[in-house]
């Protein structure tokens, strides 16, 4: 059941990001220089309605909060997040964007795969290091949301969930709509 | 006419893949499935990489340390390839195939070696440099992603929409770099 369920939601998701602009690195690399903001404003979107959604869920009671998954926050999250950006700029792809756009034959796409994979590996050999610099080490203990939930620790659990998420996703909707798709046109 | 969507369809699309996987089973992410087939090729040139084993939570240990942590469920995985996150990053991909066979985005003979953007910045005769930026990109994106725990699937889309604060801690550090960056990189030269 759970291998139907990853052959359909996967295949959706490919759908998604291809009809996005998603898998065309010049959508992505000129989000990144803010020139088309149509990428930047789809994923706003996105994140926005996906976590109304959620959380109406949750509260209702339609969604177990098991099905949350909440990575934890530690530095090498913000330094990782930095050396994804480097090569995110230079190439247009990240790694689901890169397979599925090799998937519609893009043949760059093919090389960022194999040094992914390398990328990858040298992070298996080097994991020790990386936990013995402190890199690793928990912030504001680790796996914790903003919004409250039955699962996680929360920064902001004195508020009401829906408060808290539905207004970030509010938020997120509306800079959405507001942001010019063409924010510097020569 | 390229099959792309306007940015609310697009939008609204993306948005019903993130919220229907959590629905449904659990949030996406995809780097972490570049590890994954990492062990599966490095386990069969080296067979005692991963072991069944009784002690460990998942059933299955490795000597390497990083397939090992948390109970083994990364070496657990490789042993196993028929696995929801391995086999739903198999299916992204024949999604993504299918959607450019059905109108959506096909990159033409010449997208297809390198982006319009890189022809514009770099010249015609840029395909070989465009290779081997782009090995090395996914070499750095991906060791990031691995230290950061996350790519931009599972930290930035499936984080901020759980209000992860690690979603928002990663989304702050690739806008650090990515931005500044492609702005110098893509903005030089005068041919705009």
């Amino acid at each position: 059941m759970e291998i139907l369920l990853a052959l359909v939601l996967g295949t959706f998701f490919g759908v998604a990001l291809n009809r996005a602009g998603a898998t065309n690195p010049n959508y992505i690399i000129n989000m990144l220089r803010l020139r088309d903001m149509h990428l930047m404003k789809a994923i706003l979107l996105a994140v926005g309605v996906s976590s109304l959604l959620l959380f109406v869920g949750l509260a209702v009671g339609m969604i177990p909060a098991a099905h949350l998954s909440v990575k934890a926050a530690y530095w090498g999250v913000l330094l990782g997040g930095a050396l994804l950006g480097v090569g995110f700029a230079l190439s247009g792809y990240c790694p689901g964007t890169a397979l599925a756009a090799a998937a519609t034959g893009r043949r760059d796409a093919l090389l960022f795969i194999v040094g992914g994979l390398l990328g990858a590996f040298a992070y298996m050999i080097t994991y020790p290091q990386m936990k013995a610099a402190g890199l690793l080490e928990h912030l504001w203990g680790g796996e914790i949301t903003l919004a409250q939930n039955a699962k996680y620790e929360a920064l902001l659990g004195a508020w009401p969930a829906l408060a808290v998420a539905g207004g970030i996703a509010v938020l997120l909707i509306v800079i959405a709509t507001v942001l010019p798709r063409y924010l510097f046109r020569k | 006419m390229n099959g792309i969507l306007t940015w609310w369809k697009a939008g609204m699309l993306l948005g019903a893949a993130f919220f229907l996987t959590v629905l449904l089973v659990k949030p996406i992410g995809v780097s972490t499935q570049f590890v994954i087939f990492d062990a599966m090729l490095w386990d069969l040139v080296e067979p005692s990489l991963i072991v069944a084993s009784d002690t460990v939570k998942s059933g299955f240990d490795s000597t390497n340390a990083y397939l090992a942590k948390s109970g083994g469920k990364y070496a657990a995985a490789a042993a196993n390839p028929l696995n929801y996150s391995f086999i739903f990053v198999l299916a992204t991909m024949f999604g993504a195939w299918l959607s450019s066979r059905l109108g959506g985005d096909r990159p033409d003979a010449k997208e297809r070696v390198r982006p319009a953007v890189w022809v514009e910045r770099f010249g015609a005769n840029s395909s070989r440099s465009r290779y081997v930026t782009v090995f090395i990109a996914g070499f750095i994106v991906l060791y990031g992603a691995r230290l950061a725990g996350g790519c931009t699937s599972g930290h930035m889309m499936s984080g901020m929409m759980q209000t992860a604060v690690s979603g928002y801690l990663f989304t702050l550090g690739l806008l650090i770099t990515a931005v500044p960056l492609a702005m110098v990189l893509y903005n030089k030269g005068g041919n705009k």
